[in-house]
């Protein structure tokens, strides 16, 4: 056997691309410069292709796949523009923008929803945010016939139940990123699920139970792989409700973790002189992007300045 | 992973019931009293450990039938014994509408006000229970007892129905149907009602009939009655041609699935008996949720024994070891059949080793419950139901031919596409050509409910008219004027009198823009108002998506609240308004959801628009 991967050839928007053996059809869409939308995607998780906006269509296939997950085949012919693209991934990000609060879901989201068009006001004004724990509650199947004036919407009151993180599900999305993170693709910890159906599913612990009674271990990796800010640490959460949440006056310093000795890498993210939030390179081939408590959380030390 | 327990602990009752399904605990890891030796030495997770998931749900089952709902404390006895994540635990019960996940009264109506019972006045029903009784879900009679709206309970042809269950000892489930809300207020009230016996076949007897030639004729009780009624011939003539043999005559007799999506059964079946991954398994699909649907409850409750012989014919023929029956919890009545001739066969050594003398071929068959979610019919959230897992589909690549249950090569069949292979192996494919029209070959059992005279399950060749199966239903009832059809569930369209010499076929229906999907016939007559059904459709899909993909899980939200605006009488613009967004959601969800149910979720709310012109003129 040669240990050069075998190489293939697709078609895409007209064009061929040669991409390697078992790759994904994102993979060949990004090495060929096609910007693709992903909400659910991320590098060091197992594809769930939950959000579907990163559809594509292929020929012979009755409906659009999910690039994220569809392995590239020989002689694939794929078009990622075409007027049934642009329209599914145009109505997940109108579904999105009206159910869900993606005012922290960074630019990338506000760019594609502005490249497809997507009007989330279309499906009227939002209906009222549920009372606290009201959502956590629902049960599967039958509901009340809802207000058709308004739409429904995922919005509660945020829930903080510890030091370290806050988790304000008003602005999920239901990429099961976290899901994932805390089960078996990082931590193995499963403290949380995906619990309830349909419109009412959401990320719970077990009987919504706070995190500090779960068996949570605050290693944080959830916060880590959120694409819409649902789950942050609680400083940057305190900065932005005293509107002080400042990104372009923030640095990134790149360090080794000081804990231990695997040696993960730490980037400290410093406003004020002062470390707001700690992330891990996504492609650093010690943590992918994962931490432990002590290296995401245990930055208090540093600033202490009761000694100088 | 270590589990983490919220220390509530599990009631005697709760602990019993859920032992008699796993067996007393061995020791204190596992959730006994006794320290072992062994505890502190070894980890009890690993291979063996998940290979007892499968057992969540039958578990879940446990609890709710022992106590009425499912506790906290339950949950972490479940999660110890199985050891899955409490939250795993709790993820997978809530996706279930037959689990209560509060404390909840041990004696619970769950009363169908679906599209086949609200023409037959499910409306009325509700609106008198809801005066004696209170609300849905308001304790009553002392707040032992309480009721609920449920989704279609598979019972149309005994329209209006209600699922009568009681948790604790001497516990039941009932169905009853037909139900008057006084029958339902007694059964609450701890006095049972005698329900009036009604025929769910009204051609019994009748020479011809196929796939329904035994019920009503037989005692489904017993395996002697179904021997002396030609049964087992077919798995004996399957022994002489073999599996290949067997594959060859189902691919030749053009035999396509009858649970909605017309996939050649002999294709599925080579491909399966030729995957290289083993073991095989082989799963009759008996969830049948589709609004409108019985049929397979019908054949399940009558005739438990054919779908235990063309489920091991399935079995040899793609060279299977286990056989899996997922059936859906709304039947308590088949359920039992089934359990009841599994047992039976299995004495009898139909099942096991050897089965039927025949050396080297060893098949057993395990009978699964779900537990209210229409989703599970999807073959693949079915399988993570099986597997204890929430029942969410998976993305498709890779079928379940080749990466099915468990992860192996699978093939899962409709009841009623089992039922006949049963007649394609006794009176050869040649012979069940014979039968049907273009590409639909053999016949085809309807579920004729709503205003008909005679509402049933019929049974007629593929080829005969809309206009025939109704007359055999004998018109519609009290000689009113037809208003519309729905045909193939609430995943299928509406037709309507301008239609009624369709030819009920694939390709027939397929032509006039409808499908046959499973076999619903549901009428409705001039009285009802269609714009209520067509809601309620809506309000289905919302209920049932199971939530996984952004498309459908807010799409079908959406879809119902822009039905709503429509039904509450919209300005002009509010209307274009409001079918534009259908339109945009349907393209959506058709394009881009994961299965089959966001995929048709839009279908009959668009042909009622399209063909009923519901909408057409501003509501008053």
């Amino acid at each position: 056997m040669s240990g050069e991967p075998r190489e293939m050839t697709i078609t895409v928007d007209g064009a061929p691309v040669r991409v390697r053996e078992g790759a994904t059809l994102l993979e060949a869409l990004r090495a060929h410069g096609v910007d693709t939308p992903t909400l659910c995607f991320l590098e060091n998780l197992t594809p769930v292709n939950a959000c579907r906006v990163c559809v594509v269509e292929l020929q012979g296939a009755r409906t659009l796949v999910p690039s994220c997950s569809r392995k590239a085949e020989e002689g694939m012919v794929v078009s990622t523009d075409s007027e049934r693209v642009r329209h599914a991934r145009k109505l997940v990000f109108e579904l999105l923008g009206s159910s869900v609060d993606l005012s922290n879901a960074g630019p990338e989201v506000a760019r594609w929803s502005a490249r497809y068009g997507a009007d989330p006001a279309r499906f009227g004004a939002p209906a009222p945010a549920a009372s606290e724990g009201s959502r956590d509650h629902r049960h599967a199947g039958h509901h009340a016939a809802p207000d058709p004036a308004v739409a429904q919407t995922v919005a509660q009151p945020v829930k903080v139940d510890n030091d370290l993180f806050v988790r304000d599900y008003s602005r999920c999305i239901l990429c099961y990123k976290c899901v994932e993170a805390c089960g078996g693709d990082a931590q193995n910890t499963f403290a949380i699920t995906v619990a309830g159906r349909g419109f009412d599913a959401r990320i719970s612990t077990e009987f919504a139970a706070p995190l500090t009674d779960s068996a949570c271990v605050f290693c944080g990796n959830c916060i880590g792989v959120c694409p819409t800010g649902a789950l942050v640490f609680k400083s940057e959460f305190d900065l932005r409700e005293a509107g002080n949440w400042r990104e372009q006056d923030q640095t990134v310093t790149r360090t080794v973790c000081t804990y231990c000795g695997v040696g993960c890498n730490l980037e400290l993210h410093v406003q004020d002189n002062t470390i707001v939030k700690v992330t891990s390179p996504l492609d650093h081939d010690v943590t992918s992007g994962h931490l432990c408590i002590k290296g995401r959380f245990g930055f208090e030390f540093v600033q202490v300045r009761e000694r100088e | 992973m270590d589990i983490h327990l919220s220390g509530a602990q599990a009631t005697p009752a709760e602990r019993a019931a859920i032992d008699a399904l796993l067996g007393r605990p061995t020791s204190r890891w596992r959730g006994g009293d006794r320290e072992h030796a062994a505890d502190s030495r070894y980890a009890h997770g690993g291979q063996s450990a998940r290979a007892r998931r499968h057992l969540l749900l039958p578990a879940l089952h446990a609890v709710q039938d022992a106590v009425g709902h499912v506790t906290r404390g339950a949950v972490d006895y479940i999660a110890q014994r199985l050891t899955v994540p409490p939250a795993d635990v709790y993820g997978v019960a809530s996706f279930y509408a037959l689990f209560e996940m509060h404390e909840s009264p041990p004696t619970v109506a769950h009363v169908c006000d679906d599209v086949g019972c609200l023409a037959r006045g499910a409306g009325e029903l509700i609106a008198s229970l809801e005066r004696t009784c209170g609300p849905a879900g308001s304790p009553c009679a002392d707040g032992r007892a309480t009721w609920k709206r449920s989704p279609c309970l598979g019972l149309c042809e005994r329209a209006p129905a209600a699922l009568m269950r009681r948790a604790g000892e001497g516990r039941t489930d009932a169905t009853l149907a037909p139900a008057t809300a006084g029958m339902v207020h007694d059964e609450l009230h701890g006095t049972s009602a005698p329900t009036r016996v009604m025929d769910s076949v009204p051609q019994r007897g009748e020479s011809g009939l196929r796939l329904l030639s035994r019920v009503g004729v037989v005692d489904p009780t017993s395996l002697h009655d179904y021997l002396s009624h030609g049964g087992y011939a077919a798995l004996a003539h399957a022994f002489l041609l073999g599996p290949e043999g067997v594959v060859k005559e189902v691919t030749e007799s053009k035999l396509m699935g009858r649970g909605g999506a017309a996939f050649p059964t002999g294709v599925k079946w080579g491909a399966v008996l030729r995957a290289s991954a083993l073991p095989h398994h082989v799963v009759c699909n008996a969830d049948e949720s589709e609004p409108g649907t019985f049929k397979d409850r019908v054949l399940m409750e009558e005739d438990p024994f054919a779908v235990i012989e063309a489920l091991t014919v399935a079995g040899f023929a793609t060279g299977a070891t286990m056989g899996w029956i997922y059936i859906r919890g709304e039947y308590p009545e088949a359920h039992d059949r089934l359990a009841h001739a599994i047992a039976v066969t299995r004495r009898e050594g139909l099942l096991g080793d050897n089965v039927m003398g025949r050396v080297g071929f060893s098949f057993d068959i395990e009978l699964r419950k779900g537990a209210g979610a229409y989703i599970c019919g999807e073959e693949t959230a079915l399988f993570n139901s099986i597997e204890g897992y929430r029942g969410e589909p998976r993305n498709k690549p890779p079928f379940p031919v080749s990466e099915g249950l468990f992860r192996l090569p699978t093939a899962i069949n409709n009841v009623e596409t089992l039922a006949n292979v049963l007649e394609i192996l006794k009176g050869g494919s040649e012979e069940y050509l014979k039968l049907g029209l273009d590409s639909s070959r053999g016949t085809k059992l309807f579920c004729v409910a709503g205003n008909v005279t005679t509402p049933g399950l019929y049974e007629l060749p593929f080829g005969a008219t809309l206009r025939e199966l109704l007359a055999l239903a004998g018109g519609i009832e009290g000689g009113r004027a037809l208003q519309a059809v729905l045909l193939g569930g609430a995943a299928g369209s509406f037709v309507t009198a301008e239609d009624l010499d369709v030819p009920l076929t694939f390709e027939g229906t397929r032509a006039i823009g409808a499908s046959l999907g499973s076999g619903v016939v549901l009428v409705f007559d001039d009285r009802v108002d269609m714009r209520a059904i067509v809601r309620r459709i809506a309000r289905f899909f919302r209920d049932e998506s199971c939530g996984q993909c952004v498309p459908c899980r807010v799409g079908t939200q959406r879809q119902e609240e822009a039905l709503g605006r429509l039904c509450a009488g919209a300005s002009r613009a509010g209307r274009d308004e409001a079918l534009l967004l259908i339109d945009d959601l349907d393209r959506a969800m058709r394009d881009a959801s994961i299965c089959g149910l966001g995929h048709t979720a839009a279908v009959a709310v668009q042909s009622a628009i399209r063909k009923l012109n519901l909408f057409a003129v501003e509501a008053p």
